[in-house]
């Protein structure tokens, strides 16, 4: 059993921005264009065997810089102990590789994340909207979108509540 | 999309290319739509199934429609008032999800939990497991055509929901789990009333078993039906039952105790072939298996305080009021701001009853929290389902729904 730190910052002494402990959670802060590399480091590696992905899911900053975030709980089904990954990406261009072809469980959770943060993720098999209707407007959970103010649509004022919404139209 | 009228689709295949295979789109291969008013979808589940004859080529499942933005709203609300919120994500777990919920707050702030809440949460959390799956088998088998089950699965169900509705107050939404411990201590009916639960149920277990187990027709449905192997189902992400169904011993309770998980004597049931019959024994001895927790809870109830008694988090009770300058400023305090974690984030997981159901929570010092993402079992099962589906007949894949047990509410939030 090797100390997942140690192993992964000896392996990529570069990538790994910053190391935090809190609460008996590590997270690791890693390059946002080595994700995919660290990721198969950590399932593959005996002694570390992350074989489970637990979850991924995105955090907004706004109005800090970088702005968004991508979290990656892995778990040791073979030494069971978890560890985060945690990559940082920029405002304007919040792009990190997928890494479904690593862990596939990942494929709707990155959906997810795109979903309601607008992080792109590439080489992802099928990044369409997932919870929210596909021609939508914003990424919900965004900071910056507002919490309410949508007003609910009936048959019998659809068109009339439509007309108002402020989403783009040919 | 601008109305009603756009959102039929009449259009051409050629706009799902990529979805679906080349053979569809030649019209070799037929594409059909099921749900999302369906009987076998559990809510809300809209599947693009495209079919050769009967047999399921490929299975997009498109979900959402029951998508609340539950994790935007406890965005704007104090981590106390959020938990009211956690009820209804996966409205068969209610205690599962306050409990995932509160831990991760207790973590965050390092609060402390007497073990007599301890012990209750899990009794409690282990009669949600029981109802849960109660829902699941009359769900379950209704979906295949067993009628009778449905109802007397929830016959039993009632008497669980009565125990919710003693110690909360409500059936179904109880927020009966608070940071730091319970709302407040059950009251003198409680033991009575599980006691006499879990001298009534076990016989009850076992008529559900006479009327499926054995059954011909059960059998013929489920043996052999969803098969998932071992590897698949761990690089999918599946939990629970449908995990341990394929033979991996992966429970939460044992592997990661909480709330004093470690007390309690239990097994965690194990499949053999991964398919439909095999997830269906494991929850049903599931069920028994709660039913040892909650006897070993209530035997050994510690007496005591419910709540812990750090004041900067947990409200001080209402007799202090009257004669602590103290307690009237801690009460006023935190009714009026709430309390402020420490700045950092956790990430806590419970077994829930269809799996893993981690929180995700981030504070940056403040009465709201940051963010709280929640990792839910159904919304990972229901990413794995193509690849159970598939090759599968039509027919069965009701029984496949039903076997990965998801819960709408859970996988859209």
């Amino acid at each position: 059993m090797l100390d997942p730190v140690e192993a992964i910052t000896n392996a990529f002494p570069d990538a790994i921005q910053d190391v935090i402990e809190f609460r008996g959670e590590i997270t690791l802060v890693v390059d946002s264009d080595r994700i995919v590399s660290v990721c198969r480091f950590c399932r593959d590696t005996k002694g570390l065997e992350y074989n489970f992905l637990s979850d991924v899911s995105g955090v907004d900053y706004y109005p800090q810089e970088p702005r968004f975030a991508v979290s990656y709980h892995l778990y040791s089904m073979v030494h069971n102990r978890s560890l985060r990954l945690k990559v940082y990406l920029p405002s304007d261009n919040p792009v990190v590789s997928s890494v479904t072809s690593i862990y596939p469980a990942a494929n709707w959770s990155e959906r997810e994340v795109y979903d309601l943060f607008g992080v792109y993720f590439t080489d992802h098999p099928d990044l369409r909207r997932l919870l929210m209707p596909e021609g939508w407007d914003g990424h919900p959970l965004r900071k910056d979108y507002p919490l309410g103010y949508e007003t609910v649509q009936f048959s019998f004022n659809f068109d009339e509540i439509d007309r108002h919404k402020p989403y783009a139209r040919e | 999309m601008t109305g009603l009228q756009d959102s039929v689709w009449e259009g051409d295949i050629q706009q799902l290319k990529g979805l679906v295979s080349e053979r569809a789109l030649s019209g070799e291969t037929m594409v059909l739509n099921m749900g999302p008013q369906h009987p076998s979808t559990h809510g809300v589940l809209r599947l693009m199934l495209e079919l050769d004859g009967e047999e399921i080529v490929s299975c997009v499942p498109d979900i959402g429609y029951l998508h609340t933005g539950i994790e935007k709203s406890m965005e704007s609300k104090r981590y106390e008032q959020a938990i009211t919120m956690t009820d209804r994500m996966d409205y068969l777990n209610p205690m599962g999800n306050n409990l995932v919920y509160c831990l991760a707050i207790e973590k965050l702030c390092e609060l402390d939990v007497p073990l007599r809440a301890q012990y209750l949460r899990v009794l409690l959390a282990e009669l949600t497991r029981i109802n849960s799956h109660l829902v699941w088998l009359g769900t379950h088998a209704l979906d295949i055509g067993a009628m009778s089950v449905f109802l007397y699965c929830f016959r039993e169900r009632e008497k669980i929901l009565d125990i919710f509705e003693m110690v909360s107050g409500q059936r179904m939404m109880s927020t009966y789990f608070r940071p730091g411990g319970l709302w407040r201590d059950v009251p003198e009916e409680f033991e009575p009333a599980v006691r006499d639960f879990i001298d009534y149920f076990p016989a009850r277990i076992d008529d559900y078993e006479r009327l499926l187990t054995n059954n011909p027709l059960w059998l013929d449905r489920t043996q052999g039906i969803g098969f998932l192997s071992a590897e698949d189902a761990i690089r999918l992400g599946c939990t629970g039952p449908v995990l341990r169904g394929s033979g991996v011993n992966w429970d939460i309770r044992k592997a990661i105790p909480y709330s004093s998980y470690d007390h309690f004597e239990f097994d965690v049931p194990l499949g053999t072939h991964g398919d439909i019959y095999d997830r269906y024994l494991i929850r049903i001895e599931e069920m028994r298996q709660s039913l040892r927790i909650v006897r070993q809870a209530l035997d050994n109830l510690p007496k005591g305080p419910v709540r812990s008694n750090n004041r900067k988090y947990v409200p001080p009770p209402r007799s202090e009021l009257g004669t602590s300058m103290e307690a009237v400023i801690h009460h006023f305090k935190l009714w009026t701001e709430g309390f402020r974690p420490p700045k950092g984030e956790v990430y806590v997981r419970v077994e829930s009853p269809r799996g893993e159901l981690g929180c995700y929570l981030v504070s940056d010092g403040s009465p709201r929290p940051w963010r709280v993402h929640f990792r839910t079992p159904s919304f990972i099962h229901l990413s794995a389902l193509p690849h159970i589906a598939k090759g599968h007949l039509i027919a069965d894949l009701v029984g496949i729904i039903g076997t990965i047990d998801i819960v709408l509410g859970d996988a859209d939030r």
